[in-house]
């Protein structure tokens, strides 16, 4: 789990599955720090490159939300194998989160009672671009194999930076007190 | 005159090329762009649409009302403090009837005004100034805030600064930067302490120095190729906003005016309370976003635009004069008619962020933030509605209430899903415009994006649902064994 990394820039890749982007701004509110980070690594696949698919040489994925849908699985699985560790970032991406308030209910009813119009019936959108919704939201372990977890909601900025500098300094990242967060 | 709706269906889909952007980058949330194209390169079909279904009106139903503002602020990371205020607006109207202390309505409008900024500084600068500073063709490695950071260190550190400043004080009004907990159904939890004003005085001036500069930088792009920014992706369209009682800009609370594309008021100071006969929520079939219209004009003619582009031409004047002073200029830059081209948004979303740090600075100043007198009392009532100009537009929350305390209804419209059908509209002017007829490149196609992030949508808001096409999902976990599976026949009826 904790092998040492290469001394060369490290990539990085970023994703949200089924999250509120509230992980990636709290990765953000590293502030100035980001311009120090991008010292050492570069970022491949993330919301704020252009960059659409994983290069099959990443070092680090850092993932966001939980899997609610065809198509968060495919991106997951897509992370695992280009992917040399894998970060579950997030009480979404750890346990499901706020969208696994889902997981007691009937997917069915859910979507019969979004897309009621009132006086023109049920209209639930059906369209092959659109990918399959899972019956229930799954945290990420339960599909593939993670290597850290990351908790909060979000995890703090600096919880987040200091996890960075411990694993980009090939050390084993902890968080102390005050940096651990559940809320 | 063009359709409105035109390239909205192909008609025969399965003789066409298809080309797909996916995901949508350097925006929030999940989406995907469809282009059909037939073999001459001529575009039949381009369709935005939505990955994300999470259905939070559903959920939201059974939980105690005081949740409901903190819960909420997990639709969206980006404008979590947007959610999170108008769903307290709403629980205002049934705990007191809607009243606030002066203090409390401060305290919220402070964070509120935080949050503009610091939205809007990570749009500009982190998000978009790549397409506007290397042009929309670059080379995709630079098209980052790290290239930015590497070609305008300045700028760079600018655009980080000013959202920094911006998560601050929404740290300080809520106690913590993402998905705080400051504002509660009646008031607030607490108000500034005279460490906490200084600590944020002391930076506003360079914060509206910097936001001034920033208008600089996007109006000087702006008139400095004004064949390209005055037209791309221009969609002549109703546009919507709330307004204080005089007709200026207010981004906490208001009332909805609506102008057309010529600039006529079609309605004004229409109270939000009835924002469900007002507008109308459609659906079609392959989005799962909705797409919303103003009822009376119908579903063909009555869509429209939300946002800043909406706001500064909706309303009269500006409350601070450095902002006052930006809008004037962008006004008369559109001579007699409201500026349409989608890349305006970026203009006025920055003499927007200058209003905020503007704004920002005032509030510090008045004693009332910190004061003592935190909640309001008032008459119980079952049914509220909540309202706000978020960063990317107007926002709906609609809840009833039992008398348990527990939820029993939810109906949000988000600012993006209203800006549905106006990004539509936008992605199939430029795909016309600029791929019709050409060898698709990735930079041509990035065209496609620009024009959807000049709206800055926040996808991670909208919803989706299921198709018709009979299919099969099986999830299995690292060990290989089926932890779920779900299965669609070719009637879409859904089992496991
Ligand atoms: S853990 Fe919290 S902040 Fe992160 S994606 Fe989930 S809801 Fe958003």
């Amino acid at each position: 789990m904790n092998a040492p990394l290469p001394k060369r820039k490290l990539k990085v890749a970023t994703t949200s599955l089924a999250g509120c982007f509230g992980c990636h701004m709290s990765f953000l509110d590293i502030d100035e720090r980001i311009l120090d980070l991008v010292e050492l690594v570069e970022f491949d696949r993330s919301p704020i490159t252009d960059i659409k698919h994983c290069s099959p040489d990443c070092d680090l994925g850092i993932i966001e939300g939980g899997v609610c849908n065809a198509e968060n699985v495919h991106v997951l699985h897509e992370f695992r194998k280009n992917c040399k560790i894998l970060i579950a970032m997030g009480a979404c991406a750890i346990n499901g989160g706020l969208p696994a308030q889902r997981n007691s209910l009937d997917i069915r009813d859910i979507l019969a009672a979004v897309y009621a119009q009132p006086g023109r019936g049920v209209h639930i959108p059906n369209d092959p671009e659109i990918p399959l919704l899972l019956n229930e939201v799954h945290p990420l372990h339960e599909v593939v194999k993670i290597d850290y977890f990351l908790p909060g909601c979000p995890p703090s900025g600096d919880a987040i930076w200091k996890f960075l500098t411990d694993l980009l300094a090939g050390r084993t990242p902890t968080l102390g007190h005050g940096l651990i967060h559940y809320d | 005159m063009r359709h409105q709706f035109e390239l909205e269906t192909a008609k025969t889909p399965e003789a066409l090329k298809r080309i797909v952007i996916e995901p949508v980058s350097r925006v929030e949330g999940h989406g995907k762009v469809t282009i059909l194209l037939d073999d001459n390169n001529q575009v039949h079909q381009v369709r935005l649409h939505i990955v994300e279904f999470r259905g939070f009106e559903k959920f939201i139903e059974g939980r105690p009302y005081w949740e409901v503002p903190v819960l909420v602020q997990r639709l969206c990371g980006i404008c979590p403090v947007s959610h999170h205020l108008a769903a307290s607006k709403a629980m205002d109207m049934i705990v007191n009837g809607g009243i606030l202390t002066p203090t409390a309505e401060k305290i919220r409008r402070l964070m509120h005004y935080g949050q503009m900024l610091q939205s809007h500084a990570l749009h500009f600068f982190h998000l978009s100034s790549p397409d506007l500073l290397f042009g929309f063709d670059s080379d995709v490695a630079k098209r980052n805030i790290v290239g930015v950071a590497a070609a305008n260190p300045d700028v760079a550190k600018m655009g980080v600064l000013l959202r920094k400043f911006g998560q601050e004080v929404i740290r300080v009004t809520s106690g913590k930067r993402v998905h705080g907990t400051g504002s509660v159904p009646g008031g607030v939890n607490k108000s500034l302490t005279a460490e906490e004003r200084d600590y944020l005085l002391k930076d506003s001036d360079q914060m509206i120095a910097w936001s001034r500069d920033a208008v600089r930088i996007i109006k000087g792009l702006h008139r400095s190729n004004p064949a390209l920014y005055d037209a791309f992706g221009a969609v002549p369209s109703t546009m919507m906003s709330l307004v204080d009682d005089k007709g200026a800009l207010d981004f906490y609370h208001g009332a909805l005016r609506a102008r057309d594309k010529d600039g006529e008021v079609i309605f004004d100071q229409v109270s939000y309370q009835g924002y469900n006969t007002l507008l109308t929520e459609g659906v079609k079939s392959w989005s799962y976003m909705k797409f919303p219209y103003i009822t009376t004009l119908g579903e063909e003619k009555g869509w429209y635009k939300v946002g800043p582009l909406a706001r500064i031409q909706n309303c009269d004047s500006i409350p601070t004069p450095q902002a006052e002073e930006e809008r004037v200029e962008f006004v008369a830059h559109g001579g007699a008619k409201p500026m349409h081209g989608s890349l305006g948004f970026h203009w006025a979303r920055m003499i927007e962020m200058l209003c905020a740090a503007e704004t920002i600075k005032d509030l510090l100043l008045d004693p009332d933030i910190m004061g003592a007198d935190l909640m309001a009392e008032g008459p119980r009532r079952g049914e509220g509605i909540g309202v706000i100009e978020a960063p990317r537009g107007t926002l709906f929350h609609h809840y009833r209430v039992d008398d348990n305390d527990l939820v029993t209804y939810a109906n949000l419209i988000v600012s993006t899903t209203n800006n549905n059908t106006a990004m539509n509209v936008a992605v199939r002017d430029v795909a016309k415009n600029y791929l019709q007829g050409h060898e698709i490149t990735e930079g041509l196609l990035n065209h496609i994006e620009v024009a959807i992030r000049c709206f800055d949508p926040c996808l991670s808001c909208a919803t989706h649902a299921l198709g018709k096409m009979p299919l099969e999902v099986t999830l299995v976990d690292a060990t290989g064994a089926e932890i779920d599976r779900m299965t669609k026949d070719s009637e879409g009826r859904i089992g496991k």
